[in-house]
């Protein structure tokens, strides 16, 4: 039976792993390979790495930093972070990555998730998209590291992403993340029944039971978190349990 | 003991070569005809889609050569499936033909999402190639197509109905995972396979 997946998504900046809440206030959380090696021991399914800076700033060492997780680890992972060009993403899948998520080049120019597709295969293709609600409008679509409103409805744009050939969306809650209040269930459940490529829900993992809860209710394919993780709040081991426990297919 | 990789711009080669060396193996990634018939064993990974990836072998002909070889090969995810006879990806498309297998999509279903990506269990095992592994052990799958269950099964999946996990047919042995991806399970299963 397939699995519920658990992904760590570690945020680099300069190559090192950091994670602030609602993307600001960034903390030293560690080195990226060490901490992929680790998870990967722990049982996590995946790993994400997402150059946060890259959208404003040039990044040098990404794929350097590709390759070195690649040489160390034996279970997949996704590299995003201003990733705009199909060079720039054979560049990292030749390096190792297995799948590249592209967000804020995606919206400015839908054709590119085709033109990704088309060369390289959806499989390997991610759209990630970061939606926040407010009202009167609803699950808004953001860009630019969460800076900017691109007036899109969140499950439009998720159901555009994969028509155009995304093969998983990883859907992040910004009025959730950091939050440690739980998965944006509503949003996530929205996507999830809208596209028929897997969904992973982010954003806003306190708990144990928040993972359940994303899974049972909002039946996303695999849930991702940082914090909770850099800091030991939470093991992977003892998360995989308690889903177990309430009847959730994890790899154990 | 050489082991050719057969470089098709077919896919993440990458991640095949660093479990190799992570096995302390070194391998030739090629595509010269004589490096991979005198080769040990060899790897054919594959991603992305059918027809390109024919039409890339078809270029550098080794759409000939590869039913002619004779040593140990292991196909991985695209790298099995064409190995069949036929896909329905990309409007239809013709493989390599040494297994008697058809290459078909997943059902579009609710509750069984397409492309199947994720860690699923291995059952039905039947070969050397799975040594040491226990029945319900995890691997990682990425794929939108599938070869049925016959003959030629030697490990199964199931999403919802049973597919082949893992095909044989003489020295032709390949698997629908991404046994280079797939942790300490898929370790053992690429030791077993260099152990043939």
């Amino acid at each position: 039976m397939l699995t519920k997946r658990i992904i760590p998504c570690l945020d680099v900046k300069d190559g090192r792993t950091v994670k602030g809440v609602r993307f600001e206030g960034l903390r030293d959380a560690g080195d990226p390979v060490a901490l992929a090696a680790r998870y990967a021991r722990e049982g996590a399914d995946e790993l994400v790495f997402l150059d946060i800076t890259a959208t404003n700033q040039k990044r040098a060492t990404l794929v350097a930093l590709v390759r070195d997780v690649a040489r160390e680890l034996d279970i997949p992972f996704t590299v995003g972070g201003g990733i705009g060009t199909v060079a720039d993403v054979e560049a990292l899948l030749l390096n190792g990555a297995d799948k590249v998520s592209i967000n804020s080049a995606a919206l400015a120019r839908p054709e590119l998730i085709d033109e990704l597709a088309a060369r390289f295969g959806s499989q390997c293709i991610v759209v990630a998209a970061d939606a926040r609600f407010h009202e009167p409008d609803g699950w808004q679509i953001y860009t630019r590291a969460g800076t900017h409103n691109t007036g899109r409805d969140a499950v439009q744009w998720c159901r555009e992403a994969a028509d155009r050939g995304a093969g998983e969306i990883l859907l992040t809650s910004m009025s959730n993340d950091g939050t440690k209040d739980g998965f944006a269930l509503d949003i996530t459940g929205a996507v999830s029944r809208a596209v028929s490529v897997p969904v992973v829900a982010s954003g806003g993992a306190g708990s144990k039971q928040d993972f359940t809860n994303v899974f049972q209710q909002a039946h996303a394919d695999a849930g991702l978190a940082a914090s909770i993780f850099h800091f030991g709040e939470i093991g992977i081991r003892e998360l995989k349990e308690h889903l177990r426990a309430d009847g959730i297919p994890v790899r154990l | 003991m050489e082991i050719a990789v057969i470089d098709y711009k077919g896919g993440n080669v990458q991640s095949v070569l660093f479990a190799l060396e992570r096995l302390g193996v070194q391998a030739t990634l090629t595509s010269e005809p004589e490096v991979i018939r005198r080769a040990d064993k060899v790897l054919f990974p594959g991603e992305g889609e059918a027809a390109s990836a024919m039409r890339e072998l078809r270029a550098q002909g080794l759409d000939e050569l590869l039913p002619t070889l004779t040593q140990p090969f292991l196909g991985i995810c695209l790298g099995m499936q064409l190995l069949g006879q036929h896909s329905e990806e990309g409007g239809g498309t013709d493989l390599l033909g040494i297994l008697p297998f058809n290459v078909i999509r997943f059902p579009n279903a609710p509750e069984y999402k397409v492309p199947h990506m994720g860690w699923n269990n291995l059952q039905v095992l039947r070969s050397p190639l799975f040594e040491g592994l226990r029945e319900e052990d995890y691997v990682y799958f990425v794929h939108s197509y599938y070869a049925p269950v016959g003959d030629y099964t030697i490990a199964q999946a199931e999403y919802p109905a049973p597919f082949s996990a893992a095909v044989q047919y003489k020295n032709f042995y390949a698997v629908q995972f991404h046994t280079e991806k797939s942790g300490p399970v898929g370790t053992r299963i690429l030791e077993n396979f260099l152990k043939l």
